[in-house]
């Protein structure tokens, strides 16, 4: 072994030690742990240009990768409330101030309307960063107003999950936003018109088991941990370490709950191209 | 008898009540006086005790070793009763039990999660955890309630889907959000109760209906108990305050308005007469069963897709402000 051989992995530099660089300008990757100017990052879709990791980007991102152009936002004057006064170390009424404050986003939901290659489509995508992207009545009945929408306007429809599961704050009525969601996405299967899930990383709970699961298109981002149960519980229960990749796109791919995986520099392309399949009716 | 550990009052008269009788027993010394005293007692403090339950104190009568299962429920309401197994995929989860049924002249398909009685039937029926192929045995029975005209009817009861590596590998989350997709536009009636346990996912995969309904002492969340508590208290030792923080209780999910109503169960909870309880829960199906099939199938879709539609509390955002005078 030569006396050069990295011996320790990882930072051993102690943080008083640390040498800043102004926040905004470097991107250093989770995974490969090499460094990125943003602006390369941001070139390159939002990934790791060494690594092509896909780095976990909110609702509006999305907006901009996907649609030409401009786009319009609409049904964003849903607000979340505490109805059930829900405190657990803190209030949810404390933890929604939080995360509005801290995202500048009303709930972990938002949906725009827009043209992808010329293609009318509506999008409600999920924002992890509100809350763990957790699904309560806001998100559920966004989703339910999307598809009302798209029900009337003869809009293609698609969603893109990011998130842990249901809100637990608003107990049963998050449980039922499961039903709610699927129940009318019922409507626009009946009127043929079609609805693509695209699940990013990550996808758990009760998103994966109601509308995550229901699209006409299931697909995902590489890499993506998507499933039922979270790793952690799943482990704590079998009392055994989990296999390399599991839950995973890929290995969601493999076991038939998707049809394809999509790098994020295609994914609009890939999207236009699913659309040109689905001829909808113009609304009359 | 088991008692929980709110009953002990109970169980010190119940003791009581046995000495005296051993007493009555031996000698000649008449009791009978002593006795009823007791009885009397037992029944008033039992009424205290189950008149005041908290949240946590439901989700222990819900698990009470002694509750029935659905298969109880299936062997006491129906005159006949065929099982039908499997999924016609991969296998036949213990977990969901169902079949074709008679009560009293209706013909029904009636499925629900089961429990095992003892410890190597509690590990046969894994718990009530259902897998995917659980899932998909009740939606195949429900197609063919559909496709036959027989209302379904469905009892729910489990801690939660299974966590486990085989269920993701065929597709838990699938198989739920498939029952959901299926069971909104199903042509027959569907009626659900909550019969112990309504943990979260693998409740609601059994769980939609034209109408819903909760026996007593059950309760319906997001999330168990435990489980909320060790997310946000990061700590196993708070289930008490995540129960009353979840609001789960019967009461609380009639008047939001998510469930329908409640099915009472005989004091001292359905553990204590269970085959009252059974005749109580038929009283009360045969009754809403005869209700939802007047309806058209149109209608009935119409009306379930409605009524999940408007579940959830949220507020509008003012666009104008109004001058305050």
């Amino acid at each position: 072994m030569g006396w050069f051989k990295r011996l320790k992995d990882g930072i051993i530099t102690s943080t008083k030690d640390k040498k800043e660089a102004p926040d905004g300008l470097w991107y250093k990757c989770g995974r490969c742990k090499e460094a990125s100017t943003m602006k390369e990052v941001r070139e390159n879709f939002h990934k790791c240009p060494h690594c092509n990791y896909h780095i976990r980007i909110g609702s509006h991102d999305y907006f901009d990768l996907i649609f030409d152009g401009k786009y319009e936002e609409i049904i964003d004057d849903l607000l979340a409330e505490d109805f059930l006064e829900f405190t657990d170390l803190k209030s949810y009424k404390e933890r929604l101030e939080a995360a509005k404050k801290k995202t500048e986003l009303d709930d972990s939901m938002s949906v725009a309307v827009g043209k992808v290659n010329k293609q009318p489509l509506v999008i409600a995508a999920m924002d992890f960063s509100f809350i763990g992207g957790s699904m309560g009545s806001v998100m559920g009945e966004k989703i339910s107003l999307a598809i009302d929408y798209c029900l009337e306007t003869h809009t293609p429809f698609m969603i893109i999950s990011k998130s842990g599961g249901a809100r637990m704050m608003e107990s049963a009525y998050s449980l039922m936003q499961m039903a709610k969601t699927s129940a009318k996405l019922t409507l626009l299967a009946q009127a043929q018109i079609p609805y693509f899930s695209f699940l990013t990383d990550p996808t758990t709970g009760g998103v994966t088991a109601s509308f995550a699961m229901l699209g006409d298109v299931n697909f995902a981002e590489p890499e993506a941990l998507i499933g039922f149960a979270g790793p952690r519980v799943i482990k704590e229960t079998i009392k055994k370490d989990l296999p390399e990749g599991f839950q995973r796109s890929e290995f969601l791919l493999d076991h038939g709950f998707l049809d394809f995986i999509v790098d994020r520099k295609d994914l609009k392309t890939r999207i236009s191209d699913m659309l040109s399949f689905f001829p909808v009716a113009a609304a009359t | 008898m088991v008692f929980l550990e709110f009953e002990k009052p109970l169980e010190n008269l119940y003791q009581q009540l046995d000495k005296i009788k051993q007493v009555g027993e031996a000698g000649d010394i008449d009791v009978s006086d002593k006795i009823g005293e007791l009885e009397k007692k037992i029944k008033q403090t039992r009424k205290d005790i189950y008149s005041n339950l908290t949240g946590w104190q439901k989700v222990q009568l819900s698990r009470h070793p002694e509750r029935p299962y659905t298969m109880y429920y299936i062997n006491q309401m129906c005159k006949k009763f065929v099982e039908l197994h499997g999924d016609r995929y991969f296998k036949d989860d213990k977990a969901i039990v169902g079949g074709l049924a008679n009560i009293d002249g209706i013909n029904v398909v009636i499925m629900g999660h089961q429990k095992g009685v003892n410890t190597k039937m509690r590990q046969y029926r894994n718990f009530g955890m259902a897998n995917p192929e659980g899932y998909r045995k009740a939606l195949r029975l429900m197609k063919l309630a559909e496709r036959f005209n027989l209302p379904v009817v469905t009892l729910i009861d489990t801690p939660g889907a299974y966590p486990g590596i085989e269920a993701e590998e065929r597709g838990q989350a699938e198989a739920i959000a498939r029952n959901l997709f299926e069971m909104a536009q199903l042509k027959v009636p569907i009626l659900c109760y909550v019969i112990g346990e309504g943990a979260s996912g693998g409740a609601i995969g059994l769980g939609l209906g034209d109408r819903v309904y909760m026996l007593e002492n059950t309760w319906y969340s997001v999330i168990s108990p435990e489980s909320c508590s060790s997310i946000l208290w990061r700590s196993w030792d708070y289930k008490e305050q995540a129960a009353e923080a979840l609001k789960l209780t019967p009461d609380h999910m009639s008047e939001f308005g998510i469930i329908d109503g409640i099915v009472k169960e005989p004091l001292g909870g359905a553990h204590s007469l269970p085959d009252e309880m059974a005749k109580l829960l038929k009283r009360h199906l045969k009754k809403e069963l005869s209700e939802l099939m007047e309806l058209s199938p149109e209608d009935r879709i119409k009306a379930r897709i409605n009524k999940y539609s408007t579940m959830g509390v949220y507020s509008r955002k003012k666009t104008t402000t109004e001058e305050k005078v």
